[in-house]
């Protein structure tokens, strides 16, 4: 049973959906008992970090997410859920993440041209580091294979762990990885056939 | 690359896509769950559902119907249509949708977009505009394009966009049903005044209109149509390969 942490943010109906689809075990949980009971873990998000950073910690979902990763559960977290992992955002200030992964989160803004809309909004393609072997997340699917992004924040100090980046205007962090830890800026369960074998794949992992 | 988007819109009532009725391939040509799988498969990069019922008790089968969409089809879904409060929101965005488009609602209630903004993010917050021109200036219409608001239409999206809209879609009412194209002049007007994404939508007849849209107006970001993709009159995929090959970014 992979189980989706449903902390009161984002549009988790399709994601639930999606697994639903692809005959994979879900279920959307707030229960901790549950996180700690199942396979895998989805950290979804949408919206502003610091209410969600707060909502995690007040819950304390937040520290059984990271415990369970610690523990070697996989994890998976998905545009803001994938912000969550680093050490710091700052979105309007500066608030903690829950530190699973080095880095920070910083606006698209400072790095891309600024005739380019933000926020990112639309399907793009995906580029893989050329010195690392493919990501297991990526098994089913091909560099160059189009996902759908909404965001207007990036992960950035995180090199050694990015397993895709997208262009616009700039190589904006795309997906990372850090042993039983995965993380996407774009949304598997808006990506069409792409997005759904990126859920399979972790699913299987 | 960010790709250019190709939107097809449905318009629902009662359950049932209208404009619908002469679809090459489908047997029922007028399920909003058929004709969005459809679409999905052939290369749509978005969906957008407009909610055309009147009555109270027919929006909860437009919901159900959402639901259904939403449960096996996994590209962007934008609902539009008798959104005029948060709750509204709320209640499409429950049934996964992933954008909400307001339109009358927002002239009714110009607080809609700044509350809405707030509680669900920008990205989820589309102001369509419905624009005419009367004696020479945009002028912004009401009630499906029938009333003239008085209000400076580049103006209202100029202010829409500052208060937390993310996306604009402009009708062009000029233009819409005529099939000579999309509404360039209209379309550039706005774009030269918002920095966030517009989707162009209105006259659209033939292939060769959205390569004329994206070579005109680099800064557009998608096209929409209903009927020239519901009759078959264009198709998807062939749309998509001539924007390619005439350099054109798309999703193929």
């Amino acid at each position: 049973m992979i189980a989706i942490v449903d902390y009161g943010v984002g549009n988790i109906f399709s994601l639930y959906s999606s697994f639903k689809f692809i005959g994979v075990d879900v279920c959307l949980t707030s229960d901790k008992q549950k996180i700690k009971d199942s396979e895998k873990i989805i950290l979804p998000g949408v919206g502003a970090f610091k209410d969600a950073a707060q909502k995690l910690k007040e819950t304390s979902l937040g520290d059984v997410v990271v415990n369970e990763a610690k523990g070697g559960k996989p994890l998976l977290g998905i545009c803001l859920g994938m912000q969550m992992m680093f050490e710091k955002s700052y979105e309007y200030g500066e608030h903690d993440g829950l530190g699973l992964i080095e880095g920070s989160v910083v606006p698209i803004k400072d790095v891309i041209p600024n005739n380019l809309k933000i926020p990112h909004i639309g399907w793009n393609s995906l580029d893989f580091p050329k010195n690392k072997e493919k990501s297991k997340l990526f098994k089913y699917i091909n560099e160059k294979d189009f996902v759908y992004f909404v965001h207007s924040f990036y992960a950035k100090d995180c090199e050694k762990n990015v397993i895709a980046t997208s262009n616009y205007g700039a190589d904006l962090t795309a997906a990372v990885e850090k042993d039983n830890i995965f993380a996407t800026q774009f949304h598997p369960e808006k990506s069409g056939n792409v997005g759904l074998s990126i859920l399979k794949a972790f699913s299987e992992i | 690359m960010i790709t250019k988007r190709i939107i097809p819109c449905l318009d629902v009532k009662d359950g049932r896509v209208v404009k619908g009725v002469n679809f090459l391939g489908l047997s029922d040509v007028s399920s909003p769950v058929k004709l969005a799988k459809f679409y999905s498969e052939n290369g749509a990069d978005e969906l957008v559902f407009y909610d055309i019922t009147a009555s109270f008790e027919k929006r909860a089968l437009f919901t159900d119907i959402l639901k259904e969409v939403a449960s096996t089809i996994f590209i962007p879904l934008t609902v539009g249509g008798g959104i005029n409060t948060i709750e509204d929101f709320d209640r499409v965005l429950k049934c996964g949708a992933d954008k909400v488009s307001v339109n009358s609602g927002a002239i009714k209630n110009p607080d809609l977009i700044s509350k809405a903004a707030q509680k669900y993010g920008n990205q989820c917050v589309v102001l369509s505009a419905d624009v005419k021109r009367v004696d020479g200036k945009f002028m912004l219409f009401a009630k499906g394009g029938r009333e003239n608001t008085g209000i400076d239409a580049i103006d209202w999206i100029e202010k829409g966009a500052k208060n937390g809209a993310g996306e604009i879609v402009v009708n062009s009412i000029d233009t819409d049903g005529v099939k000579g194209g999309f509404d360039i002049e209209m379309l550039k007007a706005v774009c030269d005044k918002v920095n966030v994404p517009v989707i162009a939508s209105g006259g659209a007849g033939k292939i060769d209109d959205f390569v004329t849209l994206f070579n005109e107006i680099p800064d557009i970001d998608a096209g929409l149509a209903a009927s020239i993709f519901h009759f078959g009159e264009v198709k998807i995929s062939d749309l998509k390969n001539t924007l390619k090959n005439n350099n054109i970014n798309v999703r193929i």
